[in-house]
């Protein structure tokens, strides 16, 4: 049997050293009823490694991968281009097969990386501090959404409606677990200061996302402003990290929480994870903050050395207290974010993010050459929502008999939205012109 | 690279660590994991593109289904906490059903538990109420029928099992109809399954919830602290308030996603994350569970069991083993041996010196300077042996009171490092020198 070093003959012997006759004397205290004779029924016995292979290519190849035709699905997920080198760092057998780093000695390769991490994530949000990750950008929204009525000890938060609707989703139930009220205003493509007009002196914190869901970028000073006026945090939110290279990062603009999905550095789509959450606020909260922090001290001999940190806000010190109950985070997803920013460094990042801003103005101008196309997104990074004369749905299945993955249709996202005729899609570094040209001439046949 | 070579790593070697489960980590889940088939589709991508990806998270929700008896399964949780928070959400929907949501507050928590436990539960709206371990490391029976029958506000239990401490609940069975009896359901904590699997079937239990560490059990990557992955078994009691999204196979075979809260999904109680769940991770389990099968599953847990239990016996006349009797796959010591001025994290760090990675120090806190030893199923009989020569040598020490081991470690890339001082003036990023920004300007 594979991975399963002990011979017949080792059992025996570790059995006679025990003492015991059979392994089912380990069994003994579980109660008589529920223990199982012989193995489980309805799932196969074992296989070796070419039988699983083909088993798990079969599933694969009912899939269509985002690289074989042209694609433009965004909203929250990004196809990127992953530098080899980054998926080689991570398969590092160091890295890739390490527990989260208890014993500081012999883990300094991954507190320095996570050292790092934090000083990237700080540096691109334009924020005081981040932490060592988050499950995601929507748990991380939920996990801002908490801390701020934790530091303003309110109860009330408010959404914006240009919130990925996920996001709004997992927090919203979230913060109603703990009793706390959420307001969420209705979904609309250039509405993200309608926060300063909704925050008031009940609000913990009113959250605002650009780019938003549908691209629209916005300056949240407004917001900000307003929020502070009434004692409310901003809490600054974005689905695409690239977009921090070119547009003004959330330090900027007053938040005092910023948080995001990490996935379009360094990681690849997945089908929705695992991804990396973004997480940094302001230093007067640091305190407050979830999830591992990683820390500059010294050894014994006086050299300089990483550790984890705070950690009596976390909850193996602090427990029913603690200010969450996150303990594995996204560390691989962090170091892949860390090796290709690394690679990056802050002028690459803005000639990616510059990249990306280019091919979406060139398929925009290429969409809105079709005749009844009307794009909708006011100012854009490389996301942006347009409107299509017929039902949006049929629009992208005649576009996929077209070999083109279209966008993703707004009625998902929005079911009681409205906006049956509206598709959401981004460009990104990897769409060519040629791409481009496809999906311009498909839309053309089919409307 | 470099960096890489600062860490120590279960593949460089044994990596005790008591319920963390560090076991080897196949290379054919990385290799799979990565078809683009897997890696290389979009989340939000029409669902008749993805076919093959739904069939995979059903194909894996029938393994987890089985192997614990249980009748449902979420899939979307990131990881062992966030399966915590579905369960007890589940709960909290449950009693929102029933009425009851504002009189039933108070969960029952061992105070063995994990912190992810206790912090949970206040998470979900609930109220913590600790009980006591018994001088057998179990739940003290007395101290919960006693709260049982004074109070009428229970909510729940959250137990994990085989416990903190490595040991069975002998008494579960009994402990979930208590609970049940009380109006209460039954959270079990399934970090530990990886010791029961194809043995016991958490559902013959009296189970209503329980997450699955598909990163401790299944085996995929621990990655320096995650990605995880927590899959949470429903029991019928609680299956309709899962949350979105989940799949569902239609009856012309065609999978489909259920996103939004109506029809099917109509009594969720929400959504927790954005999109699916961890994909890469259900790759790599279901590639781990195909590759052992029912069989070796099996197999695996009684290994895992039998390795503990040989480290028990190899080390319990120089160590103090925690409790009397058989542990399950991992194995736990008090520091009661050692000499005054010796303490666990000594014999931890010196460890550090012989080779290996420590044991989990200091934890179950019931225990006085606890050391929890969880060899895994993956290690040979030789390299076990290896092992316990070294801690005996350590524990020897310990006892004659040794002190150079107060400066261990010795051989690793650093000394010990200073977490006081790291905590009174934290230093979370790296600054620019002063000098170079005086130049810039």
């Amino acid at each position: 049997m594979r991975y399963l070093p002990l011979t017949p003959e080792d059992r025996a012997e570790m059995l006679a050293t025990i003492g015991a006759k059979t392994v089912d004397e380990f069994f003994t205290d579980v109660p008589e009823a529920a223990r199982l004779g012989s193995t489980i029924e309805g799932l196969p016995d074992h296989q070796g490694e070419l039988a699983v292979e083909r088993h798990m290519s079969n599933l694969a190849a009912k899939n269509r991968s985002a690289s074989s035709g042209p694609f433009f699905v965004g909203a929250g997920a990004y196809k990127r281009h992953v530098p080899a080198t980054v998926d080689m760092v991570i398969q590092r057998s160091e890295f890739l097969t390490t527990y989260t780093p208890y014993q500081p000695e012999i883990a300094q390769g991954t507190l320095q990386t996570l050292f790092e991490f934090q000083t990237q994530v700080a540096a691109m949000t334009a924020m005081d501090v981040a932490n060592a990750s988050m499950y995601d950008g929507s748990t991380a929204c939920a996990e801002a959404a908490i801390m701020a009525t934790r530091v303003t000890r309110r109860k009330k938060v408010i959404l914006s409606g240009g919130l990925h609707p996920h996001y709004a989703a997992a927090t919203k139930m979230v913060c109603e677990a703990q009793g706390f009220e959420v307001f969420q205003l209705p979904a609309t493509v250039d509405g993200e200061n309608a926060l300063a007009d909704a925050v008031d002196d009940q609000t913990a914190c009113v959250i605002g996302q650009s780019p938003n869901i549908f691209g629209t970028v916005t300056d949240l000073s407004k917001s900000a402003d307003a929020a502070h006026e009434k004692g409310a945090l901003l809490v600054s939110v974005f689905t695409e990290a690239v977009s921090l290279g070119l547009v003004t990062p959330p330090g900027e603009m007053g938040a005092d929480i910023a948080v995001g999905e990490g996935q379009s550095i360094g990681n690849g789509l997945n089908f929705g994870g695992p991804y990396v959450g973004l997480f940094a606020c302001t230093q007067k909260l640091v305190r407050q903050m979830p999830g591992r922090l990683c820390g500059e001290t010294v050894d014994a001999d006086g050299n300089r050395g990483f550790v984890l940190t705070l950690s009596t806000r976390e909850q193996h010190i602090r427990r029913d207290k603690a200010t969450s109950n996150i303990c594995t985070n996204s560390g691989l997803c962090a170091l892949a974010f860390t090796a290709h920013m690394t690679l990056l460094g802050g002028k690459g990042l803005e000639q990616l993010a510059l990249l990306n801003h280019e091919a979406a103005c060139d398929l925009a101008d290429a969409l809105e050459a079709v005749p009844g196309v009307e794009i909708l997104t006011p100012r854009f990074f490389n996301e942006f929502a347009f409107r299509t004369p017929m039902d949006a749905e049929a629009v992208l299945a005649m576009l996929d008999e077209a070999g083109v993955v279209g966008g993703v249709r707004a009625s998902r996202l929005f079911p009681d939205g409205h906006m049956g005729d509206v598709i959401i899609c981004a460009a990104t570094e990897c769409t060519t012109p040629e791409d481009i040209a496809a999906y311009a001439a498909a839309l053309k046949e089919i409307i | 690279m470099r960096l890489s070579q600062k860490n120590y790593a279960i593949d460089l070697g044994l990596f005790p660590l008591g319920s963390c489960t560090m076991k080897h980590n196949p290379r054919l889940n990385e290799k799979l994991a990565r078809l683009p088939g897997f890696a290389d589709i979009h989340p939000l991508q029409p669902q008749a593109t993805v076919q093959g990806a739904l069939e995979l998270i059903d194909e894996l929700a029938t393994w987890l289904k089985t192997l614990t008896g249980m009748p449902a399964v979420a899939m979307s949780p990131k990881a062992g906490a966030h399966g915590e928070f579905c369960g007890m959400m589940a709960i909290r929907q449950a009693l929102v059903a029933r009425g009851e949501a504002e009189t039933r507050k108070r969960v029952l928590v061992p105070a063995s538990a994990h912190g992810t436990n206790p912090a949970t539960a206040v998470q979900c709206g609930f109220i913590v109420d600790e009980i006591k371990a018994n001088a057998r490391g179990r739940v003290d029976m007395d101290e919960l029928k006693a709260k049982l029958e004074m109070s009428d506000d229970i909510a729940g239990i959250m137990l994990t099992n085989p416990n903190t401490c490595g040991l069975f609940e002998t008494d579960i069975k009994e402990i979930a109809d208590l609970i049940h009896a009380a109006g209460g359901y039954f959270y079990c904590d399934g970090a530990n399954f990886n010791a029961i699997v194809g043995r016991v079937r958490p559902g013959d239990l009296g189970v209503d919830a329980m997450h699955i560490n598909l990163h401790k059990t299944f085996s995929t990557p621990h990655g320096g602290g995650g990605p995880g992955s927590g899959p949470t078994v429903l029991s019928d009691a609680l299956a309709p308030y899962a949350p979105v999204p989940f799949v569902v196979k239609d009856e012309d075979g065609v999978f489909r996603l259920v996103e939004d809260m109506e029809g099917d999904a109509s009594e969720s109680f929400g959504r927790m994350v954005a999109f699916h769940g961890q994909m890469g991770m259900f790759v790599r389990a279901l590639t781990y569970m195909l590759s052992h099968g029912a069989d070796g599953l099996k197999q695996a847990s009684e290994d895992a069991v039998l390795n503990a239990n040989y480290i028990q016996a190899r080390l319990k006349s120089v160590m103090t083993p925690a409790f009397d009797g058989y542990c399950m796959h991992e194995a736990l010591f008090s520091d009661a041996f050692t000499a005054d001025g010796i303490e666990t994290i000594d014999i931890a760090k010196s460890l550090i010196d012989e080779g290996y990675h420590p044991m989990t120090m200091y934890f179950p806190l019931v225990v006085h300077g606890a050391m929890l030893i969880e060899p895994t199923e993956s290690e040979s009989k030789a390299e076990l042996d290896r092992f316990c020569d070294s801690l005996e040598a350590i524990a020897r020490r310990a006892a004659q009171g040794d002190e150079t081991m107060k400066g261990a470690p010795y051989l690793a890339p650093m000394r010990r490092l200073d977490e006081t001082q790291a905590a009174r003036k934290p230093v979370l990023k790296w600054t620019p020198p002063e000098t170079s920004s005086v130049a810039a300007e």
